[in-house]
């Protein structure tokens, strides 16, 4: 049976590229090295929840038809509306995206990707703060002390930890795996030792948990090595291999990272506690950031989307430069999509502007908060949408989707997703990183190919080519239109 | 009659594996259905409350309101803090305002948890039919 090797994982933004799939008449097999994600992706990609043949909604149910006249249908839809909205883009390749930007400039909608329900508040800070910031091979290598603030690697991007940082093994420093393990072990020893004490000399019953003011960070022993430090409000998967654990109350990261940023400058706080942690500990734990050769702070969305929102990344972008005055340090948003980045870089390229731009006035216009697609749909601005590669539906808040529904919607992906299941005209593709090749850029911002391991089924064609034939559609409806 | 046990808790929404791995299997499967049709609670709080593991509960917000089952967190102790997974039944009850940026609150939002174990937790297709009236 065939192998392919070095296949780019298309689901996270960490884009892993060590893949190696088993394929078996025209059907991926087996997957090896892939996180339990990356697993389901490429053995999942063709069950039954796949869409193989384009449906247009009609008397209130979806049938299905032809492509051309699914692609006539979305074009009308286009082609008639005032102001229609253009959303998805950071599951596909920066190719189709390119095509979207010249959709978007013809039919004068707003074009927005899901990094305004992402690090959309990221962006703004970093245009805001700057940022200071390495590509992972960097930090894999080099860096002593990892962050992550706000961010469960564990879930949302399993192999993170793995291949960039605490336990990746790089040149000058070393995996921090076998000490991990080593230092679970001692922890279990130490648990089974206190519960034998107390099973044989204590008769009292089991204490009950402290309340939460007086709960105590999660008891660590230290270990050689990288240092990972977690904060987060929840002792999360990640936080339990942590050697440092912050438990941060919820809404009050900007009151720690600005804790933080006066304890880096060697100022007195005044208080016991800040966001429910002793300051001691705090103490402890920015001793540890200073005294570092290379740190790395990854942050989530944790921070973006609680309370302050970009003014919390403001804080850690600003903790970031504090902590350069004294040592090397850099900052990375941890990008969800596996090309939620590449979906910034080529809106920047071709109109100017990361995300949320607006079209309508003939030139590209950005204002999030005006023309982030969020809040076109909850001022009940946008006449039609088409969603390529994303589900809103299952992202949005519910009034913001109700609108979104509302209108003719287009939807162009390869499963039955929620938004698909609302959809006007629904247009199925082939999964790109599978069955169409393309380019996506890591977290990192460093371009990786995606490659075309199976064919499609038949009939299927990629986001790049069925958004091309929608353009040409749009563009002779418009000529017919101006000649008459 | 008694009244109710309610319970003010604060909303956060986020990732977890099991909705990572189900949204690849497909939105419709029953691997992400199961996911994110639920919420993880303090075993503490779920005493105050009454719940069990698997018990329905009614988590409220200005928003909205939704049915899903209680499970008790693995991340514990988090007293005062429940935990929906991204997907449609927590976009019921999240906050949509973005306070200008473009971005809504998904977390650390106020709510209320009162145990419904005579309400049932709706299906995908009858969640979008009962809010959105499609599909």
């Amino acid at each position: 049976m065939p192998v392919v090797k070095a296949v780019t994982c298309p689901v996270c933004g960490s884009l892993c590229d060590d893949i190696e799939l088993t394929v078996e008449n025209g059907r991926i097999v087996k997957v090896k090295n892939g996180c339990a994600m990356c697993e389901a992706k490429f053995l999942g990609y063709c069950g039954e929840h796949r869409v193989l043949k384009p449906m247009i909604r009609k008397n209130g149910g979806l049938v299905k038809t032809t492509l051309k006249e699914a692609v006539r249908r979305a074009a009308e839809i286009l082609a008639e509306a005032n102001y229609p909205v253009l959303y998805g883009w950071s599951s596909t390749s920066c190719e189709a995206i390119s095509v979207g930007i010249e959709l978007a400039e013809e039919v004068g909608g707003v074009i927005d990707n899901t990094s305004v329900v992402c690090h959309g508040p990221s962006i703004l800070s970093i245009q805001n703060v700057g940022i200071p910031s390495c590509t992972l091979g960097q930090i894999r290598h080099r860096a002593d002390l990892i962050v992550y603030w706000g961010s469960n690697p564990w879930s949302a991007h399993p192999r993170h930890i793995e291949r960039y940082t605490a336990f990746a093994e790089g040149r000058f420093e070393k995996s921090a795996w076998r000490s991990y393990v080593n230092k679970v072990k001692a922890l279990v020893g130490r648990k089974k030792l206190q519960s034998a004490i107390k099973r044989l000399f204590v008769k009292k019953p089991a204490p009950v948990p402290p309340p939460i003011s007086e709960y105590k960070p999660y008891p660590f022993i230290t270990k050689e090595g990288r240092k990972l430090i977690v904060i987060d409000v929840r002792r999360t998967k990640s936080a339990e291999i942590a050697d440092y654990f912050v438990q941060v109350e919820p809404n009050k990261d900007y009151e720690l990272l600005q804790a933080f940023r006066m304890l880096i400058r060697d100022q007195e706080l005044e208080v016991d506690r800040v966001a429910g942690v002793p300051v001691e500990y705090l103490e402890e734990v920015a001793d540890v950031m200073v005294s570092c050769d290379f740190g790395a702070l990854f942050f989530g969305l944790g921070l973006t989307m609680s309370s302050g929102k970009l003014r919390n990344i403001d804080a850690a972008l600003s903790l970031v430069r504090d902590l350069n005055m004294r040592t090397k340090f850099i900052i990375m948003p941890m990008r969800g999509h596996f090309n939620v980045t590449g979906a910034n870089i080529v809106f920047t390229w071709q109109t100017g502007y990361p995300y949320a731009v607006d079209f309508s006035l003939g030139y590209p216009r950005y204002n999030p908060g005006e023309t982030s697609v969020v809040d076109v749909l909850l001022r009940k601005e946008s006449d039609a949408a088409i969603i390529v590669a994303s589900d809103p539906v299952s992202s949005f808040p519910r009034k913001a989707a109700e609108h979104l529904v509302k209108n003719p919607l287009i939807v162009i992906d390869p499963h039955m997703n929620v938004t698909a299941q609302m959809a006007d005209v629904l247009i199925p593709s082939a999964f790109v990183g599978i069955e169409a090749s393309g380019t996506a850029y890591r977290m990192d911002h460093v371009p990786i190919p995606l490659k075309k391991v199976v064919n499609p089924p038949k009939g299927i064609h990629p986001d790049e080519e069925i958004l091309r034939r929608i353009l040409k559609e749009v563009r002779r409806i418009k000529k017919k239109e101006e000649a008459a | 009659m008694e009244e109710k046990p309610k319970l003010k808790v604060t909303l956060l929404t986020g990732r977890t594996i099991e909705q990572g791995v189900g949204k690849e299997w497909g939105k419709s499967s029953k691997e992400y259905v199961e996911s994110v049709s639920v919420c993880y609670m303090d075993p503490e709080d779920m005493k105050r409350l009454g719940v069990k593991d698997g018990t329905n509960i009614q988590v409220s917000t200005a928003f909205g309101s939704v049915v899903v089952k209680a499970v008790k967190s693995l991340r514990a102790p988090h007293p005062g803090v429940v935990f929906i997974p991204y997907g449609p039944w927590a976009n019921v009850v999240v906050d949509p305002e973005t306070h200008s940026i473009g971005m809504p609150s998904f977390k650390g939002i106020p709510a209320t948890v009162e145990p419904a174990p005579d309400k049932p937790v709706l299906g995908l297709k009858e969640l979008l039919k009962t809010v959105f009236r499609k599909g």
